[in-house]
């Protein structure tokens, strides 16, 4: 069994020409600026976990290349469904950080607008946002929108999921506009992708009757470039592509966890050296396109967020308690409402009894 | 208003009619389920429909209830009004994760900012012959997760109304078809506008009565009418049925005021009885009733078992005499 790699920039930082991934007008600065703020907002969230400041985090460490390259080969009108570890797309789609600290500190589910950003709300069950995917790309479809696509994120994990299957399935047969893009960082918490699946993942997409390509996860530049071509087909009604970013979850898989009862020091060490950020420093840096007053600035930038992540978060407040029984139903529902009036009632008594 | 436009319906044929009506009034309200297209649902429910309003509005879609779901909620996403059928209430529960963790919760976690108007029908209940997982009554899984509304038809003119109101209600709506009760026939006014029929979430008094409340949904409405009816003659006794219709959120106005005036209830399902929906009544009863109750709230209802082989059904399903019973056994305290 072959298995095809698409590479664009080697681990070393050089070039790799592709004729069918032409990259003309990538801005590959701005890609390395996007991935080292997105590092930024993941180390300073993992602090105010340690801080007690987050319940908890689930770190992209790693996956930068995968969720920036691919992110940034949407159009604004493209539709995004993340799992819950896509900060970097995130970024790319405009959301304010603290939006993501929200959820992980407990304050929401999440509550940004998924239209106003084309990034639907972070979904924990495990593949069921691929679904939501492949029927929001039927919308599109029957809307007769020829210049949107839909890109729905999972994991390696995922896709042992049965929804993940029926998503890859129905969006088949519909011949619906959605790109699925795994990112396979090796690892579902302590599982390994042999506990998973006995074939390569994008493999996969055979069987479901569309095409399915290998990505070097850590090499931003073929991200973007198969993404992009991946969305380009399925606007001009091409159907599905699966993409499969092989990559490595370089941290835990959430603050709870600890790796290292289940994995080899080694192994992080030989990933470490393919770093998707470190490559592109060294290509921008032996190339020229980016010299040392660049990457002092985007350092500086990359502090100034940290310091307004610290400090946002420490000063979000906690919700009302009545607003628990907000946003249940879209009008009046009389259990819901009589069950708010008592506990109001009982609140009030504290708040008397206090003056 | 009703122009007086009235025709003899089944019930199945009156939620062909009113799916109809929705897909007419409103062009982003669409079909989707196993086999609603060219063979019209199992049932016949949808016949007709997908040669009217085509392959895209009328889908038949793989045989998956959980992608069914799954993709409905996208296409909500997407300013659609899909209405799901669920073949059997047997098959709902591969999808049940799409509808209680994502269906139901999406407004909520958004803040507000998504409506999902789904409609998932569901033919229910038993009584029909069939072989296991056709038979069941699952209502209670969805209306103990919020977020959901649950709906019971009970009769064809029900039926022609409240799907319509199920699918242009903004909220996803679990719309429950009583299976056996599809080829009952009473007239329908089909002139009758939708904005001025019952509130959805309105229970109804079908039969009017001064003794006892018998409270029920679904098939069980027929039958609990026809145990009015021997009552008044046989025993002299006079039960007012209520259909409940809404089983989430539960029209307690109505209940208790039947309740208040009766001094007795019994709830009469075909779920099993054991933290069954006839639970949380009799609690909510009880609190609120407190002191206008004769006796303790009864409930009637299907065992604490599997559903039975279909040779065994008629002891399992509450019929007339377990309904009589039951009523009876309120006036021995």
């Amino acid at each position: 069994m072959t298995v095809e790699l698409i590479q664009l920039l080697t681990p070393e930082g050089e070039r790799v020409d592709n004729p069918e991934y032409p990259l003309d007008d990538v801005d590959i600065k701005g890609l390395y600026r996007d991935m080292v703020l997105v590092r930024r907002v993941d180390t300073e969230a993992i602090s105010l976990q340690r801080q007690g400041e987050l319940g908890i985090w689930a770190s992209l460490l790693g996956q930068e290349a995968a969720q920036i390259g691919s992110g940034r080969a949407l159009s604004q009108r493209d539709m995004a469904f993340p799992s819950y570890r896509e900060h970097g797309v995130a970024w790319c789609r405009g959301l304010d950080p603290m939006k993501l600290l929200e959820l992980f500190r407990g304050v929401s589910h999440g509550g940004w607008d998924p239209e106003e950003h084309k990034f639907h709300l972070y979904t924990i069950v495990i593949g069921d946002q691929t679904l939501h995917a492949t029927g929001y790309a039927m919308g599109i479809q029957r809307d007769g929108a020829e210049d949107e696509a839909v890109i729905a994120y999972f994991g390696d994990g995922a896709t042992s999921q049965g929804d993940v299957s029926e998503a890859f399935n129905f969006a088949s047969v519909f011949n619906a506009p959605v790109v699925f893009f795994c990112q396979n960082n090796q690892w579902a918490i302590s599982e390994s992708n042999e506990r998973q699946t006995r074939v390569p993942i994008y493999q996969r997409a055979d069987g479901f009757g569309f095409s399915g390509v290998r990505v070097d996860g850590n090499d931003v530049l073929a991200c973007y470039a198969v993404t992009r071509k991946a969305l380009k087909a399925a606007r001009e009604g091409q159907g599905p592509t699966l993409i499969e970013a092989f990559t490595y979850r370089m941290g835990a898989h959430t603050t709870t966890d600890d790796p290292t009862r289940y994995r080899v020091a080694s192994e992080l060490e030989t990933w470490k050296l393919k770093d998707p950020i470190e490559r592109v420093k060294s290509y921008l840096a032996r190339t020229g396109e980016a010299d040392a007053a660049f990457f002092e600035q985007v350092e500086t930038e990359a502090d100034e967020l940290g310091k307004h992540i610290r400090e946002a978060c420490r000063a979000m407040p906690d919700p009302e308690p009545l607003s628990i029984f907000d946003n249940v139903y879209t009008g009046a529902n009389a259990i819901v409402d009589a069950e708010r009036a008592q506990f109001g009632a009982y609140l009030e008594q504290f708040e008397e009894a206090a003056r | 208003m009703s122009t007086g436009n009235t025709t003899k319906f089944t019930l199945s044929r009156a939620l062909n009619e009113g799916l109809r009506r929705s897909l007419e009034k409103d062009p982003k309200v669409m079909i989707m389920g196993e086999d609603v297209g060219k063979l019209g649902g199992v049932f016949r429910v949808t016949d007709g429909l997908q040669k009217d309003f085509g392959e895209h509005r009328v889908v038949d879609t793989p045989l998956a209830e959980s992608g069914i779901i799954g993709t409905a909620i996208g296409l909500a996403l997407r300013g659609y009004r899909p209405v799901c059928e669920i073949q059997f209430d047997g098959f709902v529960f591969p999808a049940t994760d799409q509808i209680i963790s994502q269906l139901a919760k999406m407004r909520y976690r958004s803040k507000g900012q998504l409506t999902l108007p789904v409609t998932i029908r569901i033919p229910f209940g038993g009584g029909i012959g069939a072989v296991e997982h056709h038979s069941e009554s699952p209502e209670v899984f969805f209306a103990h997760t919020a977020g959901l509304r649950v709906v019971a038809c009970g009769d064809p003119a029900d039926a022609y109304t409240m799907i319509q109101q199920s699918i242009e209600c903004d909220d996803p709506v679990v719309f429950l078809e009583p299976k056996r009760r599809y080829w009952d026939k009473t007239d329908v006014d089909t002139s009758a506008r939708v904005e001025d029929a019952l509130p959805l979430h309105k229970a109804r008094v079908v039969a009017e009565g001064s003794d006892v409340t018998l409270l029920t949904y679904g098939p069980l409405v027929r039958t609990c009418l026809e145990a009015a009816e021997a009552a008044r003659e046989d025993d002299r006794r006079s039960i007012e049925v209520v259909d409940l219709r809404s089983l989430s959120p539960l029209d307690m106005e109505t209940i208790t005021v039947s309740v208040a005036k009766t001094g007795r209830c019994v709830v009469a399902h075909e779920a099993p009885v054991y933290v069954g929906l006839g639970a949380e009544i009799a609690a909510r009863v009880t609190e609120q009733c407190f002191y206008h109750l004769e006796a303790p709230v009864l409930r009637v209802g299907g065992f604490a078992t599997p559903y039975p082989a279909s040779r065994l059904e008629d002891h399992y399903l509450p019929d007339l005499d377990r309904i009589l019973d039951g009523v009876d056994r309120t006036f021995g305290f």
